[in-house]
């Protein structure tokens, strides 16, 4: 994890370095490379039999444990946000 | 959603090679991911740098934020103890399972060496599947739920593979609480599944 924070500090610093000029082509650059590694998430998936034999039996299990835990951190997220902007507009009417 | 289908498309399309060639044997299926997560985090870093205004908006972030770790982590271990009372298993393994938060080559191992290779099993899937619904679901959730959720949703990953989906769907001055939010979610994953395991 670290190596991959270093990579992106690296890539702010040049970023930052060259921000006076325009470079083209860095968004469909991070298009490539997210398409690249889902394709491989896909490989690394699929070459796994285990995995893959068992999708039928344990996949609605791990479909709904994954629905429940993504759906249940939104909501609490967007309570977090509530309350973030509830206290934010209050420090603006009370400045 | 065109952006979603071609992730779907892709996806899928490794599944397929996958299925019909198995791993590769001249090279590291994994080195050459780890190689393309550093240049695409490079590239992201790089957009954040080269945009002069991200700086100044990151530093109008409320504090609260820091707050997120803990809401992503009560909203999953409560959603999954939910439930998984519609599941065979007890709600300690679906709160193990849970606790993966997306971390699933982690949580599949410690799961499957104390509870068996079936929980393990639901683990990983379940822990990929939650990668991918961040993947392909962060803007439908930033719509209903607010910017904060893809990162939520995005569990422990959104230090790296979930991050340029995130920064692309929430702004960049997010990128920092979404590195912050998947370390810290990232450190408590060994922690919270050995405990839901101890459990029961």
């Amino acid at each position: 994890m670290f190596t991959v924070i270093g990579c992106m500090l690296a890539g702010m610093i040049a970023g930052s370095l060259l921000s006076r000029r325009r470079v083209p082509g860095i968004q469909g650059t991070v298009n490539l490379l997210i398409w690249l590694l889902l394709f491989l998430l896909g490989w690394e998936a699929g070459s796994n039999r285990q995995l893959i034999d068992a999708l039928p039996r344990l996949g609605g299990e791990a479909l709904l444990l994954s629905t429940a835990a993504t759906l249940g951190s939104a909501v609490a997220a967007a309570l977090l946000l509530r309350c973030v902007r509830r206290k934010g507009r209050k420090e603006e009417h009370g400045s | 959603m065109k952006g979603s289908l071609l992730i779907i498309g892709f996806f899928v399309l490794g599944i397929i090679v996958g299925r019909s060639t198995g791993l590769p044997t001249a090279w590291s299926l994994a080195d050459v991911s780890f190689t393309a997560l550093c240049l695409l985090m490079a590239a992201v870093g790089f957009s954040i740098g080269h945009d002069p205004s991200a700086l100044s908006r990151f530093r109008r972030l409320n504090p609260r934020l820091a707050l997120l770790p803990l809401c992503t982590i009560g909203g999953t271990l409560t959603a999954c103890a939910l439930a998984s009372l519609l599941t065979p298993h007890s709600v300690a393994e679906g709160m193990a399972v849970g606790a993966g938060f997306g971390y699933y080559s982690l949580s599949g191992i410690l799961i499957t060496g104390s509870k068996g290779a079936e929980l393990g099993t639901v683990a990983l899937l379940s822990n990929i599947i939650r990668e991918l619904l961040t993947l392909l679901g962060a803007p439908l959730l930033a719509r209903w739920f607010g910017s904060l959720a893809p990162i939520a949703a995005g569990g422990a990953t959104t230090a790296d593979t979930t991050l340029p989906v995130i920064t692309r769907t929430c702004g960049d001055e997010l990128a920092v609480v979404s590195i912050y939010h998947g370390m810290v979610v990232d450190f408590s994953v060994p922690f919270l599944v050995t405990f839901f395991c101890s459990l029961g």
